[in-house]
């Protein structure tokens, strides 16, 4: 079944039955979703379908990869949709050209420069987050509140609010090739998915296997004792807001990518999105606990309810009552699931 | 054994009583059918290691939770409490280990908190702050009503904690170690409170981890072991002695000095000045030498300086002044986990905010401190992460079921274990230890400072804080007596109590 193998399950170290439980409930909701509106339309259980469903969530799921990072950190990272369309724009602004006035020249930079360039922005807006967490004290929901009303302000200054719409680049200038990340595939299976499933499989690896995931872990549960225990709790903060930001790039280049054209105003609320997904994945917002095959199950669970609302032909409204509907459920069973035997001494 | 005496405990009226009640957690019995008496006017003292089921007594009695088996006889007749707020309405207060403060709010709303005093104008802010004053009068602490609680001193906390239980007129009144975060001045007035209440009626019940500061106030000793009563008498027929055989089973030693061979200095601390954040120094310019191989304990008062002492040599505090030198080298500007990569380790004070991630389990929270030892280029070996694990486990002989059991299963004792061995995984060559003991039963308390002197017969410094005297004529070597950021004496092993209590500015207890 294609929709299960698209979605990565990087093999995590400690593998107990409560983690089971944890991560197993998020996947039977898949499976309930997938098997109901298989049942309810012929169109839905097809493989075309479930590839362009799940470059879809490609989308959702590099952002929520992210914000697991932040959100395991105790943290949380409001800027990422904002940050996604600086970098759309950026990219899109780069296709048409850079002008040096002082040299009297146009650069045309080739797409792989542009890709660079614009993870770099990415990343360098996302460590802006994390120097204010980490060392101004700025509580993360607030800094990068301002950090989210900051880069939408300047996306929407660059293009003065409209839309780069050519993004093809020109054969001339050797910058052609910009819309293989969103329309080429390889061995059938769209590029977003597999940059989905690269990230979320080196964001597994790291968190189960490198001395990096173990910090993140440990300053998200009890940071106190981490930092006493030799733990750079604040390299750490930093890091994990940095690669926040530079998937918030990627994510937005696969978007640019996808829609040819490239917005100051893409991305709008895809932040709560990511937000949702790491928690129907089961990780707690109050730090130290979460996994990364939990929040692609949660990717994919608000990718293919919502798409499969859309196929059966179901109000958009009702999507959203759908989709809140299964976000306050998740976060119900997460308290019950931390709430026993949580609470111990 | 019924004796007729004026003044004899079993006498006097029993206000509140268990009769064999028994509480389950699956297959964990935290207490077998036990059998409880609290006496109008009495002090009934609860003894028994960590998991003897103390404060599970405790929390079936205050209505907290409820018992398996078995009955509450209150006044004469069985009653049934579905929750502690109706135990309060019948008279039964709890005071918890934990405090159950809003730190933000001040001291006159915690007090009234959740029956606040209505007014014909809402909330009768005046008659609630007359009656915190008139509180506070009687508790002998100058504590301003409208201080936000945050602001106060960890013992300060505890006494409003007091105040409010006394403010709802319990008729018992259950205190879970008041004592062990107050200074000696604080217990002395907390002990004539409770002589002031007694004396009005009020039953207490009291726990408590300082066997010596509770028989000077208890009339009643009840003696708890693994869920079961194993002993109960009036105080006239005890003697410390007496409770620690009831509670361990066997005699109990906290060891003598090791007879370690002591070499250089490892750890040189040089005219150390710390600040508090208003800038007054709470260290004012300590020196002290620590040799590899020597156990040195540092006894002091609440706010004497220990932990900010031992805080600023672990690299959490920065000091305004003077030199720590580890092995001939300055270490004042190195980061915590370099000093800890040069074998410079601290256990803290406060377990459960410093000392443990509770979301990790045993074994990540033992390699917690030493995760290069078991990472080969990117990667940790999981291998390697267990054998050092196990190894831990073993030597400082954790209790249970494995490396992958959630940290919050285990008891107090194996928890302080964890954290120790957890900075012994870091191979260090000097470990500081800020009151090793607290909040730890006696079993446990020997246990550790079993460990200290293993490590120092194999050359560790050792460094340990504590506010038991008794601690300090244990494993300790050397005694140093800190009194306001300063040294005020230094005493060899041979020293008497007394002698320690009146150098740390203590008025020693008749």
């Amino acid at each position: 079944m294609s929709a299960t193998t698209t979605a990565p399950a990087p093999k995590s170290g400690g593998f107990s039955l409560g983690r089971l439980l944890l991560e197993g409930r998020a996947f039977f909701a898949l499976i309930a979703i997938i098997a109901v509106f298989s049942a309810l339309s012929p169109n839905y259980f097809t493989v075309s379908n479930f590839l362009i469903m799940s470059s879809q969530v490609a989308i959702y799921g590099i952002l929520s990869v992210g914000m697991l990072l932040v959100i395991l950190n105790g943290g949380i990272d409001l800027s990422v949709g904002s940050i996604l369309a600086l970098c759309g724009v950026c990219a899109g602004a780069m296709m048409q050209g850079v002008e040096l006035p002082w040299a009297g020249v146009i650069l045309y930079p080739p797409v792989w420069a542009v890709v660079v360039l614009t993870v770099a922005i990415g990343a360098l807006v996302g460590a802006l987050n994390g120097v204010l967490v980490a060392f101004f004290k700025v509580p993360p929901f607030v800094a990068t509140l301002g950090v989210m009303y900051v880069a939408r302000g300047v996306a929407l200054l660059m293009t003065n609010g409209l839309t780069y719409n050519n993004l093809r680049g020109s054969e001339a200038l050797g910058n052609t090739g910009f819309n293989w990340l969103g329309f080429n595939r390889l061995w059938g299976i769209p590029i977003s998915v597999i940059v989905l499933a690269v990230v979320a499989v080196l964001a597994g690896l790291m968190l189960s296997r490198s001395a990096f995931g173990r910090w993140l872990y440990a300053s998200g549960g009890n940071e106190r004792a981490a930092e006493l225990s030799g733990v750079p709790t604040r390299l750490v903060k930093i890091t994990v807001y940095t690669v926040s930001g530079a998937l918030a790039a990627v994510a937005g280049l696969v978007l640019a990518s996808q829609l040819t054209s490239a917005g100051p105003t893409a991305g709008t609320t895809y932040e709560l999105t990511a937000i949702a997904a790491v928690v129907i994945g089961g990780a707690a917002l109050t730090g130290g606990r979460g996994g990364v095959r939990g929040t692609m199950l949660g990717a994919f669970v608000i990718g293919f309810l919502s798409a499969g609302l859309v196929i059966i032909g179901v109000s958009s409204y009702w999507q959203t009552v759908f989709t809140g509907a299964v976000i306050v459920l998740a976060v119900l069973m997460n308290s019950i699931q931390y709430g026993r035997g949580g609470r111990k001494t | 054994m019924t004796r007729q005496t004026q003044g004899n405990p079993d006498a006097r009226e029993v206000v509140l009583a268990a009769r064999n009640v028994a509480k389950s957690y699956g297959n964990v019995h935290a207490l077998k059918g036990v059998n409880f008496d609290i006496h109008r006017g009495q002090v009934t003292t609860l003894f028994g290691e960590n998991g003897a089921g103390k404060s599970t007594l405790m929390k079936i009695l205050s209505g907290v939770i409820r018992p398996t088996a078995g009955q509450i006889i209150l006044d004469g007749r069985p009653v049934v409490f579905a929750n502690a707020n109706e135990a309060r309405d019948r008279g039964i207060s709890i005071i918890h280990q934990e405090l159950s403060l809003t730190p933000n709010l001040s001291v006159r709303d915690n007090i009234f908190m959740g029956r606040e005093l209505r007014g014909p104008l809402g909330v009768d802010f005046a008659e609630e702050e007359r009656q915190v004053h008139a509180l506070m009068e009687e508790l002998e602490e100058e504590i301003d009503p409208l201080t936000p609680v945050e602001e106060l001193r960890l013992g300060q906390q505890q006494i409003v904690e007091i105040a409010r239980a006394l403010s709802v007129d319990s008729r018992i009144l259950i205190m879970d170690e008041p004592t062990s975060a107050l200074s000696a001045s604080e217990v002395e007035v907390l002990f004539k409170v409770i002589r002031d209440l007694t004396a009005r009626g009020v039953s207490i019940v009291y726990i408590s981890h300082h066997l010596e500061e509770a028989l000077t106030i208890t009339d009643h000793a009840v003696v708890l072991r693994d869920g079961t009563m194993t002993a109960n008498a009036p105080r006239a027929d005890i003697d410390l002695d007496w409770i620690v055989r009831n509670m361990v089973g066997e005699n109990y030693d906290l060891g003598s000095p090791p007879d370690s061979h002591r070499r250089g200095v490892a750890l040189s601390i040089r005219n150390l000045s710390v600040p508090d954040a208003t800038g007054k120094d709470l260290v004012r310019g300590l020196s002290l030498d620590l040799r590899a191989g020597e156990i040195v304990c540092i006894y002091g008062l609440m706010g004497a300086g220990r932990t900010e002492l031992l805080e600023t040599c672990a690299g959490r505090l920065r000091a305004t002044g003077g030199e720590i030198v580890l092995e001939g080298q300055e270490i004042s500007h190195l980061s915590i986990a370099e000093r800890i990569a040069r074998g410079l380790a601290l256990v803290p004070e406060d377990r459960q905010r410093d000392g443990l991630v509770q979301t990790m389990s045993v074994g990540q929270n033992l390699s917690l401190a030493s995760i290069r030892r078991f990472t080969r280029g990117l990667f940790t070996s999981s291998r390697a992460e267990k054998a050092l694990i196990d190894d831990s486990i073993r030597s400082v002989t954790v209790k249970t079921s494995g490396g992958g059991a959630p940290i919050g299963s285990l008891s107090g004792g194996n928890q302080q274990k964890v954290v120790i061995g957890k900075m012994l995984a870091t191979k260090p060559r000097v470990i500081m230890l800020d009151e090793p003991s607290r909040g730890i039963d006696i079993g446990a308390k020997a246990e550790v400072f079993r460990l200290l002197a293993q490590g120092a017969r194999q050359g560790l410094a050792v460094l340990y804080s504590t506010s038991e005297v008794g601690e300090c004529l244990s494993v300790a070597h050397r005694i140093i007596v800190m009194h306001k950021g300063r040294i005020s004496a230094e005493f060899d092993c041979t020293v008497s109590k007394e002698k320690i209590m009146a150098a740390s500015g203590e008025s020693v207890a008749a």
